[in-house]
């Protein structure tokens, strides 16, 4: 698989800030690429570089090999779709997905069949001569969705096209841009701050922090084997126990906590003697019998396919522990347990 | 509140905004039947109605001319005005330009001070240059005076537009020239047109930088006006003055037109 597009570091700085520092990254042709991360982290100016309404002031991007850096947005092979839809108030439906088709000169019959296409791929077939402020907001979003893919760009950009809608809306139409994706095989860079969202859409998805990329991969690796502790912290919910590494070997750790002595697979940069955090998901602490574990039941909460379980370790730390319904109960409020994990479910890094 | 009882309030409120109608329409009213007065003199209530004054009016070469050079002065400083404003405004809203704010500030100033001051000034300037007594010294003359209020209608318009429009125009494959074309103007045309009314009847009604530009030769209807009030003066002008206000309020319904054909095209 070629790449269809290629960052090589990148830098962005306004004034002192720095936005985006020396930032790697590929896209895949037809991949689903994220860029999640908090506000302010960066991945928003990436997708404007990306773009061309920004310029990075240091490195290099590279579309479809060539590089873009004296290309202006109208002459790059990209489509793009912002997060309050910008479609054209004045035109209708039909006019501003035949906008991008008018521009690059095609004839008015094959503009016409490749706009009811679009429309009909977005399911809005009868809504072509309807203004923008006469759709709600989810029609208007696959309208603009419409409008950036008609002409099959070899890009295509989306910045939070999902953050103006409400909750159920949003789930509707996140499987939709898959669908979508899916159907047209088209490389999609998404940008959002919804961990759920990046994790129900993706094929890879990069966590920017601070202008950096802490780990790209597939939503697997970064559930499962998170690289650094703000991984860990940002996708999914995480039990943090921290102590000190006694000992490093073979991809595994081990590390005393307050709370008992606890295995983990290793993270770099762990140094025996020096204080680190063990990171566990909620799902994967398991009653034990020879467990490192104990800690008394004080709350139960009922989620339906689930029970969360918050349990208070013998150090006074918080541990929440998720069980699906339909298994047997850990026990009631006051009621003491054990709990452990795999090694492999764990994750230690170190702090500071 | 009771919105439909007549309380002290409203009638109040409802007396004052008679008398202030009252106060502000019965110079006109006055004027313009004084215009169709049969008398020889001003009077009022004028004791009988005829034309004579309209076709005094139009017989006098003096102000047909003066019609005349004020439809040469409006059109191109009105023009001028919406272009060059448009074109600064546009610039100084969307684009990334140092001292924009200072820029925006300079182009008020002809609002700000007093009409005298930059009468004066243009009159020396032009004293170099020729231009006094010329439609062209009046065109420019004019032109700067539409220009800020050009320049702040087009703003305000372009400042409640999504900028993001232009960029998703951009991304779609549109060059700078063709995003605006296609884009931000029809968006802002109602407050393009507008401006370019608005600049029209300045002009129209310009008085003091004419005075001190024109000369007997190229003299508008504003400085004929003048003239004419500082000898003995008839009915004629009052014709002149009811065909000014008629001007205005074309100006005016035409910009309404306007803005109502708009807003039924985007219900």
């Amino acid at each position: 698989m070629t790449n269809v597009l290629e960052l090589s570091g990148v830098q962005k700085r306004y004034d002192a800030v720095v936005a985006v520092d020396a930032l790697d990254l590929s896209l895949r042709s037809g991949e689903f690429l994220t860029l999640l991360g908090p506000s302010g982290s960066g991945k928003t100016t990436t997708l404007m570089m990306v773009a061309g309404l920004q310029q990075p002031d240091a490195g290099t991007i590279t579309l479809n090999g060539a590089s873009v850096a004296k290309l202006p947005p109208y002459r790059r092979d990209i489509g793009m779709v912002f997060q309050h839809y910008a479609l054209f108030p004045h035109m209708t439906v039909r006019r501003n997905v035949a906008f991008p088709l008018e521009m690059r000169g095609v004839s008015k019959t094959e503009a016409l069949r490749l706009v009811d296409e679009a429309l009909q791929l977005v399911g809005l077939p009868d809504h072509g001569d309807r203004l923008p402020k006469q759709l709600s907001g989810g029609q208007q979003q696959r309208v603009a969705l419409a409008r950036a893919m008609v002409y099959r760009p070899a890009l295509l950009l989306m910045d939070e096209p999902l953050g103006a809608l409400d909750r159920k809306l949003r789930e509707q139409l996140q499987l939709e841009i898959k669908r979508v994706h899916q159907e047209r095989g088209i490389s999609v860079l998404y940008v959002t701050h919804d961990q759920e969202e990046a994790l129900t859409m993706s094929d890879r998805i990069a966590v920017f922090n601070q202008g950096r990329i802490e780990q790209i991969g597939s939503p697997e690796e970064l559930y499962d084997r998170p690289a650094t502790r703000f991984v860990a912290g940002f996708i999914g919910d995480t039990n943090f126990l921290s102590g000190k590494v006694l000992a490093v070997s073979d991809g595994r750790c081990e590390i005393e906590t307050p709370a008992g002595r606890l295995q983990a697979r290793a993270t770099q940069g762990l140094l025996v003697g020096a204080s680190a955090s063990v990171a566990v998901r909620p799902e994967r602490v398991v009653p034990a019998a020879s467990a490192a574990l104990r800690g008394t039941i004080t709350d139960v909460i009922f989620l339906g396919t689930s029970r969360k379980y918050v349990v208070r370790l013998k150090d006074g730390t918080e541990c929440v522990v998720l069980r699906p319904a339909n298994e047997a109960a850990l026990g009631a409020r006051g009621s003491e347990v054990e709990l452990g994990w795999a090694p492999a479910h764990a994750t230690a890094f170190r702090d500071g | 509140m009771n919105a439909d009882g007549m309380t002290p309030w409203r009638l109040l409120r409802g007396a004052l905004c008679i008398l202030v109608a009252v106060y502000l329409l019965a110079p006109l009213v006055v004027v313009v039947i004084i215009s169709f007065s049969s008398a020889s003199f001003l009077q009022f209530p004028p004791p009988g109605l005829s034309l004579r004054w309209y076709a005094q009016l139009l017989s006098t070469p003096a102000w047909t001319n003066a019609l005349l050079v004020s439809v040469k002065l409006l059109v191109p400083s009105s023009i001028l005005a919406t272009l060059m404003g448009t074109a600064a405004a546009y610039a100084l809203v969307r684009g990334r330009i140092p001292g924009a704010t200072v820029i925006m500030a300079c182009l008020m100033l002809p609002i700000v001070v007093p009409g005298m001051i930059t009468a004066a000034a243009l009159f020396g300037v032009y004293r170099g240059m020729g231009l006094n007594g010329t439609l062209t010294g009046l065109v420019i003359g004019h032109t700067v005076l539409s220009l800020p209020y050009v320049v702040a209608t087009v703003a305000s318009a372009l400042r409640v537009q999504d900028a993001r429009l232009e960029q998703a125009a951009s991304t779609l494959g549109a060059p700078p020239w063709t995003a605006f074309r296609r884009i931000t103007l029809p968006l802002i045309l109602p407050a393009v047109l507008s401006s370019l009314l608005l600049a029209a009847i300045l002009s129209f009604d310009e008085l003091i930088v004419s005075l001190f530009v024109s000369s007997a030769r190229v003299r508008p209807v504003a400085v004929q006006m003048w003239s004419n009030l500082l000898g003995d003066f008839d009915p004629t002008i009052a014709a002149i003055a009811t065909v000014c206000f008629g001007f205005a309020l074309l100006v005016l319904i035409a910009d309404l037109a306007l803005r109502a054909g708009r807003g039924l095209r985007l219900a």
